[in-house]
């Protein structure tokens, strides 16, 4: 009667399950011009509203007069800071401990913060009502420089005065947020007093943004004839954002539904809560009209979350053979007016004490002063777990900066400090326990794939010629070896606003044998719908294309932190995996009621149970979720559904290798990417298709941001870059070509070994870009120099080493 | 990016166009392809009341080579430059400038007319057209006229066209010897951070005539006629082009911004030239 079976290799490939290279499944409708996005929405009767933005970086408000405004036929209304002030939302928490101005209230501490909210019966009618309203401002002095701020008796919070204590501890002047320290401080200088070589670099890591392509927003819908809130929005966290609106509003959780479309990119942007969300609520309560709000891409890049602007001062100390024995790091951050960095509420600089790196470091010490300024609030983690491009660059830069001063070649140096596969799981000496890895077996296979030493020969010849004339070109090598942190997190350590970071995942499998999981997460470009389906597949043996998956919808899906920090497979995916194995569990009691054998005699075999020592006898998984439906088994319930809440063991520790060879023209200052090698390790792959997108995503953002990318100020505080015409956002033209190869290091702890991946390219590639600028003017005597590495900055650079003339 | 209400017209006769621009004086504005215009009511730094697209405007498309000479009408797009296979034979130098304007999608918007007439310093069209010395044609109400490409930027966005007249072409001879459009920008889609038109006559191993123009380097396109000047006579070696690079640099006034500081794009633009020279010879 099996004649008809396919084989066993058939009935897996049937399911495309882990390892399958599966087409999105997202893909049809968003390349027909067929997605959701918030913008799509558009609800009966709805109104628009746009805000009124400061012109000035510090500035207080004497006044606002509406009136102009409010008689512009079409207009609903204009709230101000007054207006938000008897419901108590004029201000509203952020997600580090902090408290951010929804509307202006007396002040304004940065360019394009909001001052007014006008709602009207269009788009057109908002932005003209804009410009009728009339601001009077009082320009105060601006700070944009952190150290000046830490010295200046100008008060930029002053809501904040006579506060010594912050959300971090101690606050040691009226503009510092915090000090967090990590390791061992009075050990490291011991070290570093005692050592055969020590050295010290300052870096700064440049202020930049996400730039989503899609800006954010959200539509607003109160019903006030059931007293319900529906809150559709660009968010990468919807449960979250739910209870959060429910604690500043006072609205039950019950009677709020938050609901993220399709999202056009989040990279860290969307993942805090801005002034729009807040008054387009505000504005559907008043108006008792749905009411959206859009912002443009200058609201964008000039007022939602920044990245990074780090100023990072290291100091390194080794034996005189390259073995590094301590690392000391300060950290100046620039934290803009409010402190709304999207991080866990114990890691108020997020995981910067990752600053070790793939490196045996035996002792280390890490403290970080936030700061504020007259600049945007955020601080958010631009595609990488929470400030984790920051440590990595640090330290990447640390072992060139060291390889020079040991007249090293700095792929040596690495390899003599990797942590080696035996020390895993390895304790760090700022405090993590990395779960697994292989850098030797990575690092070994990337030099041999580039051909290390032949690119190391040929440089050596360019230098030659460039130095008897017959180039104007030079060479440079970049190497990096990151190691991620990724997955957060344990609910011991890990929470936002006091929730947990777990994540979860519900499945209802049909009765035909086709099934739908829920998650807590959020895909914003990442291929849930497809990835998470495949983990199911190979989990309960149906085929992926038979299981839908669902996320962003709060009245439907599980309790879940959202999608950011590379947490979704290494926590959601996990959740799904366990809760594919209650299916699974429940499924084998069905299979042995059906069979008429014991529940341990039968065994799972890709997409069927079959009895043990007899696999003609089986029952598919098809045939067993009809018999749940139909069937009265004794001590069964009927159905077939599970529940899992994931709470993470551990962080998963993903890494790579990657070696960027750039040819630099120093009279122009243009680099040329000749080749971009890249070798991952996330663990478990579970599409490899997905992986390469994302790893070709990730590196060019990294390409932007060594290379372009940046939100920069004036004197004034005025935003430099505040349109795509001088942010830099590569196209297809600029980008290089990539080389991907992967190894694979199981997480230990997680249900399928699996890692995340989405943001390791970013990580690694930021630092690989910068340092190939930097070794090819390492013959010339360059220590370090700063990001971004545009053309005139590069030409700098060679002008400052006496290259030109 | 939502602009001011603005009433939209679009004629079918330049008459018609010049009627509404005597109408409605400062508030009216013509648009050609408006790849300038509409970003710039957007953002409302300009507000236009009366917006007057010429797209169905006759007479002001078309390419026509006759006798040596070439005519553009003011809609031709930089697309048209790029594929029309007559233009690209008699004066390359059009092609090989369109090529690094923008990117596709402006280009097949994006026309000659707007290019030269907006007077934005950004625009690589109009050094070129110092470079080959061409004539821009106006028609207003006292009727057309023409003005030397060399004479008719005063400053940014401030040209010799009166607010009442429309540029309907631009005529030049078909240049002879080699060319080069040299440009750097940060990336696609990007104005230069410096630029060079190079028109080259060589005759008898030796430069005849040069025509030289510089772009995003001034807060106008900068015919340097002393750069060329240097060049002449000599066989366009290194220390001919040095003196070229020298004198080009006592035209232009570049300023400070997101592309970098005024000693960079110096440094640049004797760079660009040098390359641009270089190439010109190298095809003359």
């Amino acid at each position: 009667m099996n004649d008809m079976t396919p084989e066993r290799d058939e009935r897996a490939a049937n399911l495309k399950g882990l390892g399958c290279s599966r087409k999105r499944v997202e893909d049809a409708r968003f390349t027909q011009g067929k997605g959701n996005y918030v913008d799509d929405i558009k609800l009966p009767g709805m109104l628009h509203g746009d805000f009124v933005r400061s012109p000035y970086a510090h500035a207080r408000v004497i006044s606002v007069n509406k009136d102009a405004a409010m008689a512009l036929p079409g207009v609903l209304a204009v709230l101000t800071a007054e207006d938000l002030s008897p419901l108590g939302l004029h201000w509203m928490p952020t997600l580090a401990g902090d408290k951010q101005m929804v509307l202006a209230d007396g002040k304004v501490l940065f360019q394009g913060q909001e001052v007014a909210f006008v709602v009207a019966e269009d788009r057109y009618i908002a932005a003209d009502a804009v410009e009728l309203i009339e601001v009077e401002y009082e320009e105060l002095p601006v700070l944009t420089d952190p150290f000046e701020a830490l010295k200046s008796d100008v008060v930029l919070r002053e809501d904040l005065a006579g506060q010594t204590e912050g959300a971090h501890g101690p606050r040691k002047h009226h503009n510092h947020i915090f000090t967090w320290e990590q390791g061992d401080e009075a050990a490291t200088n011991q070290v570093m007093d005692n050592a055969e070589v020590v050295v010290t670099e300052s870096m700064y890591y440049h202020r930049t943004h996400p730039c989503p392509l899609e800006t954010c927003g959200s539509v607003a819908s109160m019903d006030a004839v059931n007293g319900k809130l529906t809150l559709y929005g660009t968010f990468q966290a919807p449960h979250a954002i739910r209870t959060v609106v429910s604690l500043i509003s006072g609205i039950e959780e019950h009677n709020i539904r938050v609901v993220s479309p399709d999202i056009g990119g989040g990279f860290g942007n969307k993942v805090g809560a801005y002034a729009g969300y807040v008054c387009s609520v505000v504005a559907s309560i008043v108006t008792g009209r749905p009411v959206k709000w859009v912002e443009d891409r200058m609201e964008n890049l000039m007022t939602t979350a920044f990245a990074r602007d780090y100023w990072m001062t290291g100091k390194i100390s080794a034996t005189k053979e390259g073995k590094i024995t301590g690392l000391h790091c300060q950290v100046t951050a620039d934290h803009g007016g409010f402190d709304a960095c999207a991080d866990p509420t114990k890691f108020p600089a997020g995981f910067m004490n990752i600053c070790t790196g793939s490196y045996d470091i035996p002792v280390a010490y890490l403290a970080v002063d936030g700061v504020y300024t007259n600049k945007a609030p955020g601080g958010v983690s631009y595609r990488c777990s929470f400030r984790v491009t920051e440590a990595v660059y640090f330290i990447e830069r640390m072992i060139e900066v060291l390889a020079i001063e040991l007249d090293m070649d700095a792929a040596d140096l690495r390899r003599i400090n990797f942590i080696k596969k035996e020390q895993f799981p390895y304790q760090s000496a700022l405090g993590w326990e990395y779960d697994s890895g292989d850098y030797h077996r990575a690092w070994d296979k990337v030099m041999e794939a580039v051909d290390y030493e032949g690119l190391r020969k040929e440089q050596a010849e360019r230098v030659e010629a460039f130095k008897r004339g017959e180039t104007r070109t030079l060479m440079g090598i970049g190497l990096c070896h990151f190691t991620e942190i990724v997955g957060a997190g344990p609910v011991k350590n890990c929470d936002i606003l006091g929730l947990g970071m777990f994540d979860s995942c519900e499945i209802r499998i049909h009765p035909t044998g086709s099934a739908i999981a829920r998650l807590g997460t959020i895909s914003q470009g990442q291929g849930h719908a497809t990835t998470f389906a495949q983990i199911l597949a190979t989990e309960i043996g149906l085929p992926a294309d038979s299981i839908t998956i669902e996320e962003g919808d709060t009245d439907t899906a599980p309790y879940g932190l959202g999608t950011y920090g590379s947490r979704s497979t290494p926590v959601a995916g996990a959740a799904t995996a366990m809760a594919g194995r209650k299916i699974r569990a429940k499924a084998q009691m069905i299979a042995a009621y059906l069979l008429e054998v014991h529940d341990n005699d039968v065994e799972f075999d890709v997409d069927r149970f079959v009895v043990k020592g007899a696999p003609e006898r089986f029952k598919t998984m098809k045939e067993i979720a009809f018999a749940s439906y139909n069937q009265a088994i004794p001590g069964l319930e009927p159905g077939l559904e599970a529940v899992s809440y994931y709470d993470p063991p551990n962080m998963t520790y993903p890494f790579g290798a990657y070696v960027c060879v750039m040819d630099i023209d120093v009279d122009t200052g243009v680099p040329e990417i000749r080749r971009f090698y890249a070798l991952d390790d996330c663990g478990t792959r579970i599409n490899p298709m997905i992986i390469e997108g994302q790893i070709h995503g990730g590196l060019t953002e990294a390409f932007a941001v060594a290379l372009g990318q940046e939100i920069a100020y004036d004197k004034q505080g005025n935003v430099k870059n505040g349109t795509l015409m001088d942010f830099f956002l590569p196209t297809a033209w600029e980008v290089p070509n990539y080389e991907t190869d992967h190894t694979v290091t199981p997480s230990p702890h997680h249900p399928i070994g699996a890692k995340g991946v989405g943001e390791s390219p970013h990580v690694g590639g930021v630092p690989c870009f910068s340092n190939a600028v930097h070794d090819a003017f390492r013959p010339f005597g360059l220590k370090q120099t700063n990001m971004p590495h545009d053309h005139w900055r590069i030409w700098e650079t060679a002008n400052k080493l006496g290259l030109h003339d | 990016m939502i602009p001011a209400a603005f009433d939209y017209h679009r004629p079918t006769k330049v008459e018609d166009v010049i009627a509404l621009l005597e109408e409605h004086g400062d508030d009216a504005r013509v648009m050609a392809g408006g790849h300038s215009l509409i970003p710039m009511m957007k953002l409302r730094m300009a507000d236009i009341p009366h917006l007057i697209d010429l797209q169905d405007v006759g007479g002001l498309g078309g390419i026509s080579i006759e006798s040596g000479r070439i005519k553009l009408g003011a809609m031709v797009t930089q697309h048209e430059i790029i594929n029309h296979d007559g233009l690209a034979s008699a004066a390359p130098i059009l092609r090989e400038a369109a090529l690094q304007i923008a990117d596709p999608q402006v280009r097949y918007m994006g026309t000659i007319g707007g290019n030269v007439a907006n007077g934005d310093p950004g625009n690589d069209m109009p050094g070129l057209m110092q470079c080959i010395d061409a004539q821009i044609e106006l028609i207003g109400p006292g009727g057309t006229r023409s003005v030397a490409a060399r004479d008719y930027y005063e400053a940014a966005y401030m040209t010799d066209r009166e607010d009442d007249e429309v540029l309907i072409s631009i005529s030049f001879a078909a240049p002879s010897g080699g060319h080069a459009y040299e440009k750097q920008k940060r990336k696609i889609g990007d104005y230069a951070t410096a630029a060079a038109a190079v028109q080259l006559v060589k005759d008898d191993g030796k430069v005849a005539s040069v025509s030289i123009a510089m772009t995003n380097l001034s807060d106008v396109p900068v015919w340097s006629e002393a750069a060329g000047a240097a060049l002449v006579g000599t066989t366009c070696d290194s220390a001919a082009i040095k003196a070229a690079v020298s004198a080009m640099l006592a035209d232009i006034d570049p300023s400070e911004d997101n592309r970098g500081p005024v000693a960079f794009k110096r440094h640049l633009a004797g760079i660009i030239l040098s390359r641009a020279v270089t190439r010109a010879w190298d095809r003359a």
